[in-house]
């Protein structure tokens, strides 16, 4: 019954999106209030229904009612409960559900909180919403219903794959989600500024706040992500560029580049064709993401039950959407008007390389990731393209944006003054010098390179203080005067120094646990010492215990240095017996922002367990930073400006245009 | 300066790093990149000494020896040929005589296959998708690794790397 109904709800949202799609439209060409008022009401049903769907699924899940297909293949009435709740999306057809249901999240947001975007804008965005939504329900309700019954039920169900079975799976999907998902808005607003044939900084304004809330999100969906495979998988990588990976980074060095550009054109009204084509890209490239990771061309920890017809109907969507916006941007951009003029040095000039960098990165990951398929197509070879290939292009690209970042907030509008800026970073260079010096006299004959990425790291932490410090007025006024300044600086400003400074966070732990990490891999008897990076690891013996849908075997580690004894540590192997394979867990032991790391192999005839120990330095620092960028998102994201959104249009253009 | 020359710059420069990001591109396609090969391609494409690529096919049953200190030897066989590999690091949970696996590594003097990495997954129906292809364009294919259709479970991969 409860399957029935999360049928017939996914059926009426496809239903209402239909409606959603069309009814609007013809209301903005004809004019009529009553036709565009329809988006609002269809937009806020469908989220109802697809919630409805989705809370059908939950409760089948919850319930482990084996009679349908989705809960068989991925429950077990042992599971525990959080996992039952979380398995809803831990496989293919749950997962396209979450998705769709963010969808209409996202459009439900617009419905309700657009009362103050011009009528026909909104219905045009919700209608493009509508169609995106349509083609989605259709994907799921054709190829993968989740509400399928069996004729006769099983007894107990086969359990969710166990490496899913972890608080990660809580949490990574539907950041993701909302990231990937978040990004539809701006290609809306972006496609119906192209029908309307208008756009203007008011645009910008609108589009900005959507466009950082999918960014927050996908910035913490990735980290984490990013974090889980570290633990889970058992040998302590966080970072493989597996075509999975890439696909959901690409969106994110696309949308990065987007809520730059975004900026001028808010502030500026320049770039406009350009921030409409990067929406556009952005969200493409979020639709590719999908396509990648659901139609099984990849095999992955992501790439759930393969099936070709839903690879075809995915690629399906995926042209229609990329191909008909696209044409539409090649038809209708001309109409736009170009905005205002700036010099090359100048904020705008500094954006627009920050545009030019990301973007290329992004292309260097795009040929990466699909450079194998085609070959295959193409030639029948298989291949595959490794880190090696990634830290090759990727990295050098990396490198002048992370340089001249510091130098981009400091200039001005319309025309900057270069040597200024590089005069008020002189402290941040010194710093990175003296950091450079450091390391260098320290890890004398060890790495080259390491020192020197180091300091660019610091120069760019440095660089966003020295900015802050600069604005505020730091050690030129009374430190009084300065705090009540900080307080009134915009929190945009704010914003600003908090993600660039945590890009720089982020790039010191990634150099410092490539660089300097430890190792030690070797088999292990009870009493046996293992001296890590300064470390004692004394193993004290294995045991043996049942959970709930696993049998474990838990190694105890007691850790000491110099003597003093720290902690006990104890990872463990779980076989899960329904699906016949296990797990590793890795143990982790903190200290400041490194970490100890030891995960277990297999035993042998003699009782030696296979182990392996690393020390992981400043290893924390890289998902700090996605974070510390992340709050800074969210500062920007509380900006006065933003919250108050935009000015009625046609006052808006003149009031933003400054003269030239 | 004035708009042209202005609109010049930005393409100038846009230019200049494209050209750079594509030189970048092409220098790391050239040195990079891993061929798949099976034990029977191999032979054919006579990979010599040192040169990377991945070796995919089943573990032959009874080849597995596991020595000091972490040290394995083992054979990757298609159905048509063998190549001995060692490896020496933690093996992947599911590692099966039998079942498939690709290890990533290069060929020593002597024709052993020097693994540092080897990869398997997480589910007993498992057969890498790389292997699965191979076998079938030998005619090796047998119908009991095929997954049932819509009821493959997510499968993980697992990696053992000793750097």
């Amino acid at each position: 019954m409860i399957a029935e109904a999360g049928h017939y709800a996914l059926v009426l949202a496809l239903a209402l999106a239909l409606i959603q799609s069309t009814v609007p439209m013809l209301g903005a060409r004809w004019g009529d209030q009553a036709l565009m008022n329809v988006a609002r009401s269809t937009a806020l049903a469908q989220l109802l229904f697809a919630g409805a769907s989705f809370t059908a699924l939950t409760m089948l899940h919850v319930t482990s009612d084996f009679s349908v297909v989705n809960v068989f293949e991925n429950s077990h009435s042992m599971k525990p409960l959080l996992y039952k709740i979380t398995g809803v999306w831990g496989n293919h057809e749950g997962s396209m559900l979450l998705w769709v249901l963010i969808l209409a999240l996202f459009g439900g947001l617009v419905a309700a909180f657009g009362n103050n975007l011009p009528l026909s804008l909104r219905a045009h965005v919700l209608a493009v919403q509508g169609w995106i939504a349509a083609a989605f329900y259709l994907f799921i309700l054709v190829t993968s219903n989740p509400f399928l019954r069996i004729a006769s039920p099983p007894i107990e169900g086969r359990d969710l794959n166990p490496v899913l079975q972890d608080i990660g799976l809580a949490v990574h999907p539907p950041m993701l989600y909302l990231g990937y998902v978040g990004f539809s808005i701006s290609f809306s607003f972006a496609v119906a500024a192209l029908i309307e044939g208008r756009i203007d900084a008011a645009w910008a304004r609108w589009v900005r706040p959507w466009t950082l809330v999918a960014w927050i999100f996908l910035t913490l969906g990735i980290a984490m992500g990013s974090y889980w495979a570290y633990y889970e998988l058992g040998w302590g990588g966080w970072w493989f560029w597996d075509p999975v990976e890439n696909a959901s980074l690409m969106p994110w060095l696309a949308g990065t580049a987007l809520l730059h550009s975004a900026v001028v054109m808010e502030k500026r009204n320049a770039l406009k064709v350009w921030t409409i084509l990067l929406s556009i890209l952005t969200f493409s490239l979020s639709l590719l993401g999908t396509f990648l990771v659901r139609s099984g061309v990849l095999t992955s920890v992501h790439a759930f039950a393969t099936d070709p017809a839903r690879g075809v109907f995915i690629l399906l969507i995926l042209c229609l959407f990329i191909g008909g916006s696209l044409l539409l941007y090649a038809w209708r951009a001309s109409t736009l008007k170009q905005g205002g003029l700036f010099a090359p040095i100048s904020r705008e000039g500094a954006l627009v390389l920050n545009n030019l960098f990301l973007t290329t990165a992004c292309a260097t990951v795009f040929i990466g990731t699909l450079y194998p398929l085609a070959l295959e197509v193409v030639t029948g070879d298989k291949i595959s393209v490794g880190a090696p290939f990634f830290n090759l292009t990727f990295g050098p690209l990396f490198v002048p944006l992370l340089a001249a970042m510091p130098f981009g907030p400091m200039l001005a509008w319309k025309r900057g003054d270069l040597l200024g800026a590089a005069q008020r970073l002189t402290a941040a260079g010194i710093a990175a010098l003296i950091v450079i010096a450091v390391l260098w006299a320290w890890t004398f004959g060890g790495a080259t390179f390491a020192p020197l990425a180091i300091g660019l790291a610091v120069f760019v932490v440095a660089g966003a203080v020295s900015d802050l410090a600069e604005r505020v007025g730091l050690f030129r006024i009374p430190l009084t005067i300065a705090v009540a300044r900080a307080r009134g600086l915009p929190r945009a400003t704010w914003g600003t120094a908090f993600a660039h400074a945590g890009i720089g966070i982020a790039l010191i732990g990634i150099v410092c646990e490539t660089t300097w990490n430890t190792e030690y891999i070797g088999s292990m008897k009870p009493d046996h010492v293992a001296k890590v990076a300064g470390y004692q690891l004394k193993l004290d013996g294995v045991t043996q215990r049942q959970g709930p849908n696993f049998r474990e075997m838990i190694a105890q580690f007691t850790v000491s240095r110099d003597g003093e004894t720290l902690e006990v540590m104890t990872p463990s192997k779980r076989d899960f017996t329904t699906r016949g394979s296990s797990t590793t867990e890795a143990a982790l032991l903190t200290r400041g922002a490194s970490q100890l790391y030891v995960s277990l192999g297999e035993t042998n005839a003699e009782g030696a367990i296979a182990v392996r120990i690393y020390h992981k330095p400043l290893v924390l620092l890289i998902w700090w930073g996605p974070v510390l960028m992340a709050f800074g998102g969210l500062l920007s994201l509380s900006d006065r400006r933003l919250r108050v959104g935009a000015p009625k249009p046609a006052k808006a253009a003149r009031a933003l245009q400054p003269a030239e | 300066m004035t708009r042209k020359q202005r609109r010049l710059t930005m393409i100038g420069g846009s230019l200049a790093v494209l050209a750079i990001a594509a030189a970048l591109v092409l220098n790391a396609m050239r040195d990079s990149i891993v061929f798949f090969s099976t034990p029977t391609m191999a032979a054919e494409k006579q990979f010599p000494p040192g040169q990377r690529f991945r070796l995919g096919g089943l573990v032959q049953p009874g080849s597995l020896v596991r020595g000091d200190n972490l040290a394995v030897n083992f054979s990757v066989a298609d159905g048509s040929a063998t190549l001995p590999v060692t490896y020496k690091g933690i093996l992947p949970d599911l590692f099966r005589e039998g079942q498939g696996v690709v290890a990533e590594g290069a060929l020593d003097a002597s024709g052993v296959f020097k693994a540092d990495t080897v990869l398997a997954k997480h589910d007993e129906t498992y057969m890498p998708k790389d292997v699965a292809d191979a076998l079938k364009k030998q005619g090796h294919w047998k119908d009991d690794y095929g997954a049932k259709p819509g009821a493959t479970a997510a499968s993980a991969p697992v990696q053992g790397t000793s750097k």
